[in-house]
Formats: C-alpha cells, sequence, structure tokens
C-alpha cells in the first residue's frame, strides 16, 4: 500500500463529479439550479468536467427574483452562450402577477421569501425529480446536518427528523411521485475551497465579486447596495464606498463589505483572515437563530 | 495538503461536544459572527464560561432537547491538513447515526469519562468502529481534570481498553489523556499532565498517516454514466465515466467488466480536457477500451489479474436502520455501487447484542439491530469482502414500499 493521498481540491472535485453523474444515472429529469453566484457557477464547471464531451444532462434553472445585480444576469447569458447548454428562467414576478405571492411592504421588504414559491411551482411545471443547489454544510448550522441527497415531500418542506442515512457514498435517490431531492455537490467545500478551486480553475465570475465604488446605504448595521428595488426614506443616507459581495442574491437582502480586494488573490487572502463568516452578510438568516432551519424545512434552497 | 473525516463516538456526558467545540475554538476555526452568537447564548457551563458545545447543535429539535440527535459536519483545517468531522450521537437509539457517521471515516475517537472507564457504551462504540473498519482509532480519556489529572486513572483505562480492543479486534490505537472543558492535551500539549509525552490530539490528527491502497490488483471502476457526444465529429465516443473506488487502473491494463466477464484493455483515461496515464482510488474519470462492448450504469470494470467475488447468495453483517422491523418474506432493493437490485434477507443467522458482545440467535431484526444474515439477490453482484476492500464491500438496503434506506450491509462471503 502507498502513502499517496489526493489533494483536497482534487478530492473535493472528484467527489462532486461522481454526485452529478449519480444524479444523471438516478433521475429522469434532473436541473441545476443557477443562482448566478459562485457555487453554482462552481457548479457548472464541475458539470464540465463530470460530462463533456457529452452534453449536460439537465438545463440549468434560474428562479429570477427580478432585483438582481445587472452584473449577474450579464454574466449568466453571456456563460450559457459560451458553454451552449439550456437555460430555464422562474420568474418572481409572474408569480406575483398570478397572485400566487403578494409583494412585501416596508422598509426591508424584499423578494427572497417569494421565490421559493417561483421554485416550486417551476419544478411543478417541469417535473423536476433532482435539483442540483450549491449549498455546503459550513455555511450554516441546519446545513451541516442536511444529507448530499435531500428528499424533498410535494410541498417542497425538508423534514431534517426523518432524513434517510446516507452511507459510504452511496446514495438512495429513490423517490415517490411528486417528491424530489435536492443534491448538494459541493456540501464539503468550505468559502475558502470554493476560491481556491475558482483561482485553481481560473474560473471567470461576475464582477460584483471585486472591489469596486458604488452607492450604498446602511441598514441594521450592513451596507447595502442602494438600488430602485430598495425602499429608502429620509433617514437612508447615501454614501459611495469600495465594495464587493460575497454572495450573490437579491438585491435586497445581500450586503456588502467594504473591501480593496480586486484580484482573486486578494479576496483569497481577505477571506482567510476575515472574521465575518459569509451568511453574516446575509440579512434573511439574521431573523432567528433557527431561520435557515425554518426556511429550509419551508422548501428554500 | 489532505483531508482527513473522522467521528467521534461519545455521548453528552462525556463530553463530545465541548470536545469538538474546543478543537474549532482552540484551532480558531470560529468565525466572529459565530463566536457573537456564541457568546450571545444563555448557554453557560457552571463556572460562567461559553459553552462550547453549542457550536455543534444544529436542529432546533436538539437545541431543546439538549441532545445531538443526527449527524453533523464541521470543517476546519490547519496548516498542515484539512479535516471533516462527523460528529454524531452516542446513546444506543442513534446507533443508525453513529454507522452512518463511521461509514466515511478514516479515524475514530472514542471518548471515556476519566470517573468511569470502560463501560457499555465504550463497547459499543468500539464494535461499531471494527464492525465499519475504520483505520485508525484514538483513545481520548477525558475529564482529566476531574481526577486530578492522575496518571494512575488513565493506565488503569488504557489497560481495560487493550482487553476489549482485543475481544473486538481493533488495532492502531492511540491513547491521549485529555480535558475538553479545559483545554488539557487538545490543541495545546497540557501543563497538567506532565507525565503524558505523547502528542495533543490535534497535532495527533494533523500526523496520523491513512494509506491508501492503489494496488493494481485492487482495481474498482463502477460505471456510473457512459458518455456518448453522438455528434458529427465525435460519432464514435464512448467513455464509461466513473470514480475509482480501489486500487489504480493504467493504460494498457488488462480489465473485465463485470457481471459480463468481458475483457479489454484500457485505451485511454481521461479528466476533462486532460489525459493522465493512471487513475488512482478515489479519482473520477473517463475511461475508453480497446474493445466496443456492451457495458452500462451498474456493471463495474475490473483489473483482470484481481477480480473481486460474483454472487447472488452473500453472508453479510447487516445495521438495521428503520423504524419498521426487517420482513424476510419481503422483497428489498440492494443498492451496491452504482447497481440497485431486488432482493431478500433469505436468513438470519445471529444478532449481536452490541453492548455485550453476545450473539443471540433471533427471528426478528429491529431498529439499530446488528447481526450476520445472507441476502440473496435477482441478479449476481460484484463484491469485495468489506474486510478486505471496504470500497467494494458496503452496500445499503431500501425499502421498496418507503423508498427509505433501512440497512447497511458489510458484505462478507459468497454462499452461493
Amino acid at each position: 500500500m502507498s502513502k499517496y493521498r489526493l489533494d483536497y481540491l482534487d478530492e473535493l472535485e472528484a467527489e462532486a463529479i461522481y454526485i452529478l453523474r449519480e444524479v444523471a444515472g438516478q433521475f429522469e429529469k434532473p436541473a441545476l439550479l443557477f443562482s448566478g453566484g459562485k457555487d453554482s457557477i462552481t457548479l457548472v464547471h464541475l458539470a464540465l468536467k463530470a460530462f463533456r464531451p457529452g452534453k449536460f444532462p439537465f438545463p440549468l434553472v434560474h428562479i429570477d427574483t427580478g432585483h438582481n445585480f445587472e452584473e449577474t444576469i450579464t454574466y449568466r447569458d453571456e456563460m450559457v452562450a459560451r458553454i451552449g447548454e439550456k437555460l430555464i428562467i422562474g420568474h418572481v414576478q409572474d408569480s406575483i402577477n398570478e397572485g400566487k405571492v403578494i409583494e412585501q411592504k416596508g422598509k426591508n421588504a424584499s423578494r427572497n421569501a417569494l421565490q421559493t414559491v417561483t421554485l416550486l411551482d417551476t419544478i411543478a411545471q417541469h417535473q423536476f425529480d433532482a435539483c442540483i443547489g450549491g449549498a455546503r454544510r459550513d455555511e450554516e448550522k441546519a446545513r451541516a446536518k442536511e444529507r448530499i441527497f435531500s428528499v424533498r415531500d410535494e410541498f417542497g418542506q425538508w423534514d431534517p427528523k426523518r432524513q434517510r442515512p446516507e452511507l459510504w457514498d452511496i446514495y438512495n435517490g429513490k423517490i415517490h411521485k411528486g417528491e424530489n431531492v435536492r443534491v448538494f455537490p459541493i456540501s464539503n467545500w468550505t468559502e475558502l475551497d470554493v476560491w481556491n478551486y475558482i483561482r485553481r480553475e481560473n474560473i471567470p465570475l461576475p464582477t460584483i465579486y471585486f472591489a469596486h465604488q458604488r452607492d450604498c446605504i446602511t441598514r441594521n448595521g450592513q451596507l447595502m447596495a442602494a438600488s430602485p428595488f430598495l425602499n429608502m426614506d429620509a433617514d437612508d443616507r447615501i454614501e459611495n464606498k469600495n465594495v464587493r459581495f460575497r454572495t450573490v442574491g437579491d438585491m435586497t437582502c445581500t450586503a456588502a463589505v467594504e473591501s480593496y480586494a480586486f484580484e482573486i488573490d486578494d479576496i483569497i487572502n481577505e477571506i482567510a483572515s476575515s472574521k465575518i463568516s459569509e451568511r453574516g452578510a446575509r440579512m434573511d438568516d439574521k431573523v432567528s437563530e433557527a431561520a435557515m432551519e425554518d426556511r429550509k424545512k419551508g422548501g428554500y434552497f | 495538503m489532505d483531508i482527513l473525516k473522522f467521528i467521534t463516538a461519545g455521548s453528552v456526558d462525556d463530553g463530545k461536544s465541548t470536545l469538538i467545540g474546543r478543537l474549532l475554538y482552540d484551532s480558531e476555526a470560529i468565525l466572529a459572527d459565530q463566536l457573537e452568537a456564541l457568546h450571545a447564548s444563555n448557554r453557560k457551563n457552571d463556572d460562567g464560561s461559553i459553552d462550547l458545545a453549542i457550536l455543534t447543535d444544529g436542529l432546533k429539535a436538539e437545541r431543546e432537547q439538549g441532545i445531538t440527535i443526527d449527524v453533523a459536519y464541521k470543517y476546519f483545517e490547519t496548516d498542515k491538513r484539512k479535516f471533516i468531522i462527523a460528529d454524531a450521537p452516542g446513546h444506543i437509539q442513534y446507533t443508525r447515526n453513529m454507522v452512518t457517521g463511521a461509514s466515511n471515516a478514516a479515524l475514530a475517537i472514542i471518548l471515556i469519562d476519566a470517573r468511569k472507564g470502560v463501560v457499555e457504551q465504550t463497547t459499543r462504540h468500539s464494535f461499531l468502529v471494527s464492525l465499519l473498519q475504520i483505520p485508525q482509532v484514538v483513545v481520548a480519556v477525558n475529564k482529566m481534570d476531574m481526577v486530578d489529572f492522575d496518571q494512575a486513572v488513565f493506565d488503569q483505562i488504557v489497560a481495560d481498553y487493550k482487553v476489549l480492543a482485543s475481544k473486538v479486534g481493533l488495532d492502531n490505537i492511540t491513547y491521549i489523556p485529555i480535558s475538553a472543558l479545559k483545554g488539557d492535551n487538545i490543541v495545546f500539549s497540557s501543563s497538567n499532565i506532565t507525565w503524558y509525552k505523547g502528542n495533543s490530539l490535534l497535532q495527533h490528527l494533523e500526523n496520523v498517516e491513512i494509506t491508501i491502497d492503489d494496488s493494481s490488483a485492487r482495481a474498482r471502476l463502477p460505471i456510473q454514466w457512459v458518455v456518448r457526444p453522438q455528434t458529427d465529429e465525435l460519432h464514435d465516443y464512448r467513455g464509461y465515466a466513473g470514480r475509482v473506488s480501489s486500487g489504480s487502473f493504467r493504460i494498457n491494463d488488462q480489465v473485465t467488466v463485470l457481471p459480463s466477464g468481458f475483457s479489454s484493455t484500457i485505451s485511454k483515461i481521461e479528466l476533462y480536457d486532460k489525459q493522465p496515464d493512471e487513475a488512482l482510488a478515489g479519482m473520477s474519470v473517463t475511461v475508453h477500451l480497446q474493445d466496443n462492448i456492451d457495458i452500462s450504469r451498474g456493471d463495474i470494470i475490473v483489473n483482470s489479474a484481481g477480480q473481486p467475488q460474483v454472487s447472488k447468495a452473500i453472508e453479510a453483517d447487516l445495521c438495521w436502520m428503520d423504524t419498521r422491523p426487517l420482513d424476510t418474506s419481503l422483497t428489498y432493493l440492494v443498492q451496491h455501487n452504482t447497481k440497485t437490485i431486488r432482493c431478500k434477507i433469505q436468513e438470519i443467522i445471529y444478532k449481536v447484542n452490541i453492548n455485550t458482545l453476545e450473539k443471540d440467535f433471533a427471528d426478528e431484526f429491529k431498529l439499530n439491530d446488528i447481526g450476520r444474515i445472507v441476502i440473496k439477490i435477482a441478479e449476481p453482484l460484484a463484491f469485495d469482502p468489506y474486510q478486505v476492500n471496504k470500497a467494494n464491500g458496503g452496500a445499503i438496503l431500501i425499502d421498496s414500499r418507503t423508498n427509505l434506506t433501512v440497512g447497511a450491509l458489510m458484505l462478507r462471503q459468497s454462499v452461493e
């Protein structure tokens, strides 16, 4: 027996490719949930490695809140054109127009919570039986216990008490009609792993990940991008700052951090020495200690 | 840098969550906002210090009951290694969770309370570690501060444990006296335990050698997916995609496809834009064969010189994981590698009392029961004995009524 060990990025990559191929092998109509964020961009790159020179055995699905950073949409469309794969878009605006959800009011209004409905409708409409997502276990403590194949009932709900045991690397994707499985190929990656992988593989990213000048306001101690989607009042003071975003979500709930990290090496140094974890910059988790668990049970990604 | 996956076996009372919290806290793997939440929590230790166990509690129900129910995964790294901790509950009613966490671990930390010594649950945890074939074991004797850091207490526990270890068949054991609450020998060497000259727990985790069998005789590639672009320029392209589960393949290796038994040679190995000469255990690759033979998902490519057993009747160890008991009249599904086939449990040979290790005759198998059975499978399965090659010897049972994973199988030998 030799003492060779795979480098950690090779091991994480091999595991993610293995999981993606299991999805292809086990499901009839899978989809890859693409948010435009670095984690789902990494998934697309891994899918290229898993299936090229063949086509992806699934489309990309973007749930569009309509409150996106413009840079994300530009990136998305360029990427889809480059790789030549199919993109399906579910619009939160459609759910609002159909009266399925009601737009929130007030200062902290966000479409973030509404997108769950649009996602579930999109899944139902296309009859997806597996949705691949870029969630990682290090993001949040409810996620730390989620399986790689995570079964959702027909209401999209996650039941943390009824999770299937997941042994070795055998993933049980058997489901009843109406159920679907959320699959998380990069469960075992940390934020820094993703960044190191993006650097190693030279994967292009939307520009908002890098430091730039932007008009911001301070809300609940966090920096938010000033935009027409953010309900502002006289108390809000706009300041131009050097910022970047650590996650890419809806403009109304994704906080910026002040940063001078213009290159990926700067970002990796910044994160390595950082003292705020990634979801700390997402206002939607701040509501209560059990916020993520509640939203996952309700069918959030 | 490589990754070490390990499991911690012990119950809340042994200070398991405190141990993990301490590892994360002292190795500075806790970020500012998590730390803030930790300090803001109402849970404190008796002396008013922060309760590090909160770091590993995940779900609301668990916080309410104050116990760890499920397996939680935690991540941290040092300059030497990256670590993934599977934090599994220790109580007997959560045996299946521990089996789940143990299935992927390369190392197990067995916690013993210095005041209590080797107890019933130590036997149970050690048996499971042995059953799941975790290659490295650390026996961490915790709460040394409660016994005045007394060497005699530690030595006695080590002596007692050695008896147990030989009974369950464990070797590669390292013994470390610790106090998770006070931080002795967790990250830093203890100034209270001067008689102990070995590594702290973290130093040990950083340096312990984990070997991988990369012999070609053990080469196994379960096929997940056949890549067939079917475009004009790639008309004849047929690549067999999968992850090498054990051993290694090289170009020109003579291989056999099972269960069909057809042979060929490896003509090309691909990983996206690279064409490596060899594929080692753990790598996800696409291989090409010289001959055009019919291969699909569920088949396994092996080195012709080192073939696994192929059988439709296999003796195996079984851990039952469902609240519905095993029904020997029922048809289940067995999932092994990328193959899922109908099966029946033909015979229960015995059940193990995992607290005493006694083997009992049994005609029923309930949640958390472990024992030996014979499984009869509708089609032949190409497997290695779990004891010899974990990667090709583990399988799960699925109840086709509920689709739940109801059993873990450690395959042993063909009984055809």
